[in-house]
């Protein structure tokens, strides 16, 4: 088990744990996208580039990622949606330095981000800027708009990473919106798409690095929401806390997972 | 001829993000958050209404230089239609803590564009000054008229009615009138309260009842324990008849055109 592996075990383990502790919700979303952060935080980002956590609910994941790069604190973690907090349930653009918006109401991150790359471009800049997003977030035709801006202005120093877990409040995304892969619609407005598994740390930092001449890169990360906590229970918890059960058997499964 | 000199002037800085004022304001954002002093055109309710979340979240919460040009407050697309009209901005603007600016004449956009450093809401009108007038040098509250019954407040460029309509009715009979164009209440001129002592307040605006100059200063005379005997607001009525047509008529429909506001003044009896 290689050093990134070890890093995605400790960091599942520390997310449930944080999200037990503070009673917070959101497990099964921040699981399915946590491996991508941690690749993308440990392997990727420079210090000039950019990220957006679009996925604002995603927050937990984001702030064991910080964790996991010594910038914030077990007791930090302990503060995560409680009062007096710098850790919100959805992150604040105030609180964290590298932490450039608030960010929670889905369908901004896009537009933030194309406009982070277009002004690397318009200052010379070799800056890069990632764009996390859920799939169901995709729904939102703010998202559309952004596209379309960023393959008409050609940024291809924006990277667009959307975790594909296939599932959103109250349903599949098939179920709710007819629409179980978002490859070829993204395809169609224009983007460079990369289809990868969203757990398989090798194909996911060699698709971070890749940029294609002329246009945005849209990464679709088929992920498994509750990724290394899988039980069925867990994937009904889109938005409910951790009861102490199903915490003992997330973490059960999480040790059974890890080799 | 709309923007073409300014496309001209800004060459690469000038951007058309397309018909997409949400991605517009969130790229307004990103670039912002860089270092650039952004503004950001359009037709006033595009520029507020339909990107209202993306201005709350992503401009004002950071508190971004980003500067919206709202084109046409008021009535001021009168034809085009009550979606083209913006009569609530300054209360929506104001509410999320944006710098609310309204121009009364041209002269004024060079110093409410100085210092731009934070969220600002600049919402663009006719300059309706009387033929030949002088304008006085700028100030955010600015007298236009000497008048002995009390004090007239107009909200940017309705401010340049106000003065024609009461230019020629002699000064003991009318109040004083003055342009107000940025919503700050804590620099009120200490004339305006005395004149307020010798007759009543009259406030006219192109905006709703709810939320503006109106409203606010009622709220600031409150605060400031300032006496107002008789308090007469004229704002925008949206549409009481069920019909459209230019700005004049939807001004003349809330009795905030010339004639309405020479009326109103002249009907006053305490």
């Amino acid at each position: 088990m290689d050093s990134l592996d070890t890093l995605i075990a400790d960091a599942r383990a520390r997310l449930l744990r944080m999200h037990f502790e503070t009673g917070s919700g959101h497990v099964g979303g921040n699981l399915s996208c946590l491996d991508a952060l941690l690749v993308l935080h440990h392997r990727v980002l420079q210090a000039q580039d950019r990220f957006i956590l679009s996925k604002g609910h995603a927050a937990g994941a984001l702030y064991v990622t910080l964790w996991s790069l010594g910038l914030l604190t077990d007791d930090d973690l302990l503060t995560f949606g409680q009062d007096a907090s710098r850790l919100p349930g959805h992150p604040s653009g105030t609180g964290i330095p590298g932490l450039l918006f608030s960010t929670g109401s889905l369908g901004h991150g896009p537009s933030l981000a194309a406009g982070l790359a277009l002004a690397a471009r318009l200052q010379d800049s070799q800056r890069r800027v990632y764009c996390l997003c859920s799939d169901g977030e995709w729904q939102e035709g703010s998202c559309w708009e952004a596209l379309t801006f960023a393959v008409h202005q050609r940024l291809d120093n924006l990277t667009i990473m959307v975790d594909q877990n296939g599932l959103q409040g109250f349903g599949t995304t098939q179920e709710v919106i007819s629409c179980s892969d978002l490859s070829p619609r993204l395809l169609a407005f224009g983007a460079h798409v990369v289809r990868v598994d969203g757990h398989n740390t090798q194909a996911l930092q060699s698709a971070l690095m890749t940029r294609s001449s002329g246009a945005p890169t849209v990464l679709v990360m088929d992920t498994v929401k509750g990724r290394g906590a899988h039980y069925a229970g867990l994937l009904e918890s889109h938005y409910l806390p951790l009861t102490q059960n199903q915490y003992d058997q997330a973490t059960a499964q999480l040790a059974n997972e890890t080799p | 001829m709309a923007l073409e000199e300014v496309r001209d002037a800004f060459g690469q800085r000038f951007i058309n993000a397309g018909v997409a004022e949400q991605n517009m304001i969130g790229v307004a954002a990103g670039l912002a958050r860089e270092g650039n002093t952004v503004f950001a055109y359009s037709i006033a309710p595009f520029c507020y209404a339909r990107p209202f979340e993306q201005v709350r979240n992503d401009v004002c919460l950071p508190g971004l230089p980003v500067c919206l040009v709202g084109n046409g407050g008021g009535f001021a697309y009168g034809h085009m239609g009550p979606t083209h009209h913006a009569l609530e901005d300054c209360a929506a603007m104001n509410a999320l803590g944006m710098r609310v600016k309204v121009p009364a004449f041209d002269d004024d956009l060079p110093h409410l564009l100085a210092n731009l450093n934070g969220p600002t809401y600049l919402r663009l009108g006719y300059d309706m000054r009387p033929q030949g007038a002088h304008v006085p040098g700028y100030a955010s509250w600015r007298q236009l008229l000497s008048g002995n019954r009390g004090a007239l407040l107009a909200l940017g460029p309705l401010a340049g009615v106000a003065w024609s309509a009461l230019i020629d009715i002699p000064a003991e009979s009318r109040p004083a009138v003055w342009a107000v164009t940025e919503f700050d209440f804590e620099c009120i001129p200490e004339a305006v309260w005395q004149q307020l002592s010798e007759g009543p307040l009259f406030v006219v605006e192109e905006h709703v009842r709810e939320g503006g100059l109106g409203m606010h200063t009622a709220m600031a005379a409150l605060q400031q324990s300032r006496a107002v005997q008789h308090f007469v607001h004229r704002p925008a009525l949206r549409y009481p008849s069920g019909l459209f047509g230019s700005q004049d008529f939807h001004r003349r429909e809330s009795g905030i055109d010339a004639h309405g506001i020479r009326a109103m003044v002249l009907a006053f009896k305490a």
